[in-house]
């Protein structure tokens, strides 16, 4: 059986940025993922922040990684392709008295290297943010933080580690460790598997994952977070992102910019038990609304057109990643909570040095190939340079996602690319994610899969198994020839 | 006795009252037009519905042929009627209200087409 | 760049009908412009009886009424007709660019009537809590998978909303064998035709729920089970009438929207509750020459309505040709 160097469990942006970095070195290294897909857990529903290192203590782990990991987002965006995009965020205060608030922020993320921070004024709001309530009397500008598709980075992430050598298995859900010698031999729901290293990052289940192998310590809670999507039409609403003074356990309700252009308001933070329980309710939606009109009156019921739920993975205040001495060769990388998109660059590195430390050998390969054969999005290109694509390939002019402008090539591509599910399809194209949320494209999608999957309409689902769209086809049971 | 009911002739809509005698429609009132009252009689002495459906079809431009019974049919009869068509399968091309099946299920109605498919 | 005498955007009936008239009106040089591969739009789907009756005087099928007007159109040569191409751009100058397989196009049309249509509400326009299972379908999906499509998207179907669309689907579910388990209404009647609610609901005993309303969508991957309550005269639910229906699927019936956004794009003056142009006479729009109709332009509660109205705007743009110096 095969011996890899590295296996890491969980392919959310924490497993695929550490598979992309591990890829750089002469290793073995595979990735395993429960699910059908990658980035079907926490990493597909979040508020899509690269955070610049305002929110969180100079001193903890979080704070360190995000200021750094900030940083380190750029190069990677640049490299992948994947559409970062530096828009900075307000921090606004609505009291006088809260200045003092502001400025302990500030001296915070100034501790942490945090750049160009700034304290504005009314008259600058005014200007540059003409939609914020009148009632905000200042607030701190820090122009570092931008915004990025987190579940397109996780597929960007994936699919450069894996032109680099990793690989990289789906609906393998790891269901037991043991250690029969210096090495783990994982037990998955799609074989055996052996490693010298193993790296958990398993994000809600990674209390589960430490537990196989006797780690006790680790208990991770779900905190819900409830976030909705505004229409396309108000993209320009704020310029920036605006938060409020944060609380104890949250970063408090935002206005969110996404690279999709939609606003988005959120998230709620919610303690709850159920890992699974991704329902939203009335309550976190009046919550959300109520707090986000306080930022921006504007804002209205009726212009929401998508919701979702997240489960931030929460074990204690900080992240943990550590090496376990008690069963030497495993680091768990866990209670990734926010801001653990922003970190992943950064918690990619500092795994690196732990397993470096831990003595596994780490000599660059020859041939690294940093770069992703860029994905064609239609809607992403000016009309002319449009027009160019089309001309070259057909497809490109075959509209399936009207909503969206997303052609049939742009579908296929994504299948290529590894897309097995509507989902998938959805996260990586924008197809069913506009105004019609898949009323007019739904149909089409699934038969072009049909086609490239060689699978039966029947057998084709949303999210993986269990998630299938069809009940019954005519097809199983017409018999008669007229 | 009296009946009351809601005409589905047309998308009107009106409520109408029938008086029965012995089985049958003596008077209607509350219809619009004479449609209404023709409904009314239909709809308690014998009621019967147009059925429309779908048939599988092989090796043509669409894969469900739109079909249609041309005249209603008995109400009585529409779920074996439906499990009838769900068994058909066609294979050559039709024009819009070419005739499938003559005198479906001994019905007096034909089973037609409602779309050209090639 | 190419200019042509009018442009029509949308082969549904609003579109066929609107040529058919401006070709009657004399005009000569017409583009048809449908993103469809076939034309007729929506009533492709609509296999159901109950088009025609006022227009031709006869019950007919959605596609038996759109093959009527097809027919006629392909006999005309000056009306060309340009399938899956779909306008993506539209100016003031009624300068418009299209897609489709292999090219993109820029024209300018001196006459440009738009019958783009409509789209579904969506649960999320709602705001339905609960999760996003698979299993949840506007109506019009669940119409076009199983009309077109011959598949089946549901065995134990919840309906909310009792539009026609909704109505219309209950009847074709319970035809297709799947068990409908109700249809819950907001309001206190039924927002679809009476005519619907009788041969659609009432003929197969399927329960109308009015004055009631969703609570939550239950369910991990699939559709498992719903909340519903009853709600009083502010809609509001009434404590101690919670129930739960087992289903595994739920249909959003909850009425339907113009699709408006290219001409919004054109900056022709809008009524942001209805997302329908602001218009002084039928059809008309704030830019001289550009004329919305069928279902963007309001929606109609029957194809005979659509017909006649869109038969005007084809008429006013043959006049406006007429007219232009
Ligand atoms: C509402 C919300 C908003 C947020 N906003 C931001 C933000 O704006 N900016 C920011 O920086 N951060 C944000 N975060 C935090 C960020 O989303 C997370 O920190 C990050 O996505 C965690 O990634 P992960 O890879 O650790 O976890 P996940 O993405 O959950 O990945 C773990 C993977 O492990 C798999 N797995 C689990 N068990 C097994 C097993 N037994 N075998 C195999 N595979 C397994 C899971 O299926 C999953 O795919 C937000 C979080 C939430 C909930
Ligand atoms: S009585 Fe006449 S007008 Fe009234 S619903 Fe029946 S057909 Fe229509």
């Amino acid at each position: 059986m095969k011996l890899f160097d590295v296996i890491i469990i969980g392919g959310g942006v924490t497993g695929a940025a550490m598979a992309r970095e591990l890829s750089r070195y002469k290793l073995k290294i595979a990735l395993l993922e429960k699910e059908v897909e990658l980035a079907f857990g926490i990493s597909k529903s979040n508020s899509g922040i690269i955070h610049p290192g305002t929110q969180n203590p100079s001193l903890s782990l979080k704070g360190r990684l995000c200021a750094q990991g900030n940083q380190l987002m750029r190069g990677l965006a640049q490299e992948l392709g994947v559409d970062f995009k530096e828009v900075g965020e307000l921090i606004v205060i609505f009291q006088e008295e809260e200045k003092a608030r502001l400025r302990s922020i500030a001296q915070e993320a100034e501790a942490l290297g945090v750049p160009g921070l700034q304290m504005v004024d009314r008259p600058w709001l005014r200007q540059h943010e003409p939609n914020l309530s009148p009632d905000i009397v200042a607030a701190l500008y820090a122009p570092t933080a931008g915004i990025i598709s987190p579940y397109r980075l996780v597929y960007d992430l994936a699919e450069n580690a894996m032109k680099n050598g990793v690989e990289i298995y789906t609906a393998h859900k790891v269901t037991g460790i043991i250690r029969p010698a210096d090495y783990f031999e994982i037990q998955s729901t799609g074989g055996i598997f052996r490693s010298r290293y193993l790296i958990n990052a398993a994000g809600l289940w990674g209390d589960e994952i430490a537990n196989l192998v006797g780690i006790q310590d680790i208990v991770i809670k779900p905190r819900k977070g409830e976030e909705y999507l505004l229409d396309k039409k108000l993209e320009n609403l704020t310029n920036h992102l605006v938060f409020p003074l944060p609380t104890p356990t949250s970063k408090g309700i935002i206005v969110i910019k996404t690279s999709d252009g939609n606003p988005m308001i959120g998230p709620t933070a919610q303690d709850g038990e159920d890992k699974e329980d991704l329902a939203t309710t009335d309550q976190g939606l009046n919550q959300v609304l109520a707090s986000a009109q306080k930022l921006v009156p504007a804002i209205n019921r009726d212009d929401i057109i998508a919701y979702f739920a997240g489960l931030r993975a929460v074990a204690g205040d900080d992240f943990i990643i550590r090496h376990e001495n008690q069963c030497p060769g495993l680091i768990n990388v866990v209670g990734i909570q926010s801001p653990g998109l922003t970190c992943a660059p950064a918690i990619a590195l500092m795994v690196i040095e732990i397993l470096r430390q831990h003595g596994l050998s780490l000599q660059k390969k020859r041939r690294f190939y940093k770069n992703r054969k860029p994905f064609t999005h239609l809607f992403a290109l000016p009309l002319g340079k449009a027009n160019k694509v089309i001309q070259k390939n057909a497809a490109y002019g075959d509209i399936v996602c009207r909503c969206e402008m997303i052609s049939a090539q742009e579908i296929r591509e994504a299948i290529k690319r590894g897309a097995t599910t509507l989902d998938g399809i959805k996260f990586r194209t924008r197809a069913q994610a506009g105004r019609c949320h898949g009323g007019f494209c739904t149909t089409r999608i699934m038969k072009i899969m049909a086609e490239e999957l060689n699978l039966p309409c029947s057998e084709i689902t949303k999210r993986g198994p269990g998630s299938e769209i069809i009940k019954a086809s005519r097809e199983n049971e017409a018999n008669d020839i007229t | 006795m009296i009946k009351k009911l809601t005409c589905i002739a047309c998308p009107q809509g009106c409520p109408l009252i029938a008086e029965i005698g012995q089985g049958r429609v003596s008077k209607v009132s509350g219809n619009k037009c004479p449609k209404g009252e023709e409904y009314a009689k239909q709809e308690i002495e014998n009621p019967q519905r147009v059925l429309t459906s779908t048939i599988l079809t092989q090796g043509l431009a669409l894969k469900m042929a739109p079909v249609r019974t041309n005249k209603p049919i008995p109400k009585n009869k529409i779920l074996e009627a439906m499990s009838e068509i769900k068994k058909l399968r066609l294979n050559r091309p039709v024009k819009v209200d070419e005739v499938i099946i003559e005198n479906f299920m001994e019905l007096g109605v034909d089973l037609i087409t409602t779309r050209t498919v090639d | 760049m190419i200019s042509r005498d009018l442009v029509i955007v949308g082969g549904g009936p609003a579109g066929l009908a609107a040529a058919l008239a401006a070709y009657e009106n004399g005009v000569k040089d017409i583009l048809l412009l449908e993103r469809d591969q076939y034309l007729g739009g929506i009533l492709n789907q609509c296999i159901h009886p109950g088009f025609g009756l006022q227009y031709f005087k006869a019950e007919l099928t959605g596609p038996q009424y759109a093959e009527r007007f097809i027919q006629k159109i392909n006999h005309i040569k000056e009306i060309e007709v340009s399938l899956k191409s779909l306008v993506v751009h539209l100016t003031k100058e009624k300068a418009l660019t299209y897609i489709k397989p292999g090219a993109m196009q820029t024209l300018t049309a001196k006459a440009l009537i738009m019958g783009t249509g409509c789209r579904e509400r969506t649960r999320e326009m709602i705001q339905i809590p609960g999760t996003r299972p698979a299993g949840i379908f506007p109506a019009g999906l669940a119409q076009k998978l199983i009309n077109i499509e011959g598949l089946l998207p549901g065995r134990e179907v919840v309906i909310i909303g009792s539009g026609d669309i909704g109505l219309i689907m209950a009847r074709r579910f319970t035809l297709e064998g799947a068990q409908v388990k109700a249809v819950i209404e907001i309001q206190k009647e039924s927002r679809g035709l009476i005519r619907n609610v009788v041969q659609c609901l009432d003929d197969f005993n399927l329960p109308l729920y009015l004055r009631h309303k969703i609570l939550k969508i239950h369910g991990k991957d699939r559709v498992e089970k719903v909340t519903v309550a009853e709600v009083d005269d502010k809609l509001q639910e009434i404590p101690g009438t919670r129930f739960e229906l087992a289903c595994d699927t739920v249909l959003i019936s909850v009425g339907l929207i113009p699709e408006n956004e290219l001409i919004e794009m054109a900056g022709v003056a809008m009524d942001e509750k209805t997302n329908s142009p602001e218009s002084s006479e039928l059809s008309t729009t704030s830019i001289p020459g550009l004329w919305v109709c069928g279902n963007a332009y309001k929606i109609y509660d029957v194809v005979d309505g659509v017909t006649r109205d869109s038969a005007q705007a084809g008429k006013l743009a043959a006049e406006y040709l007429r007219n232009l110096p």
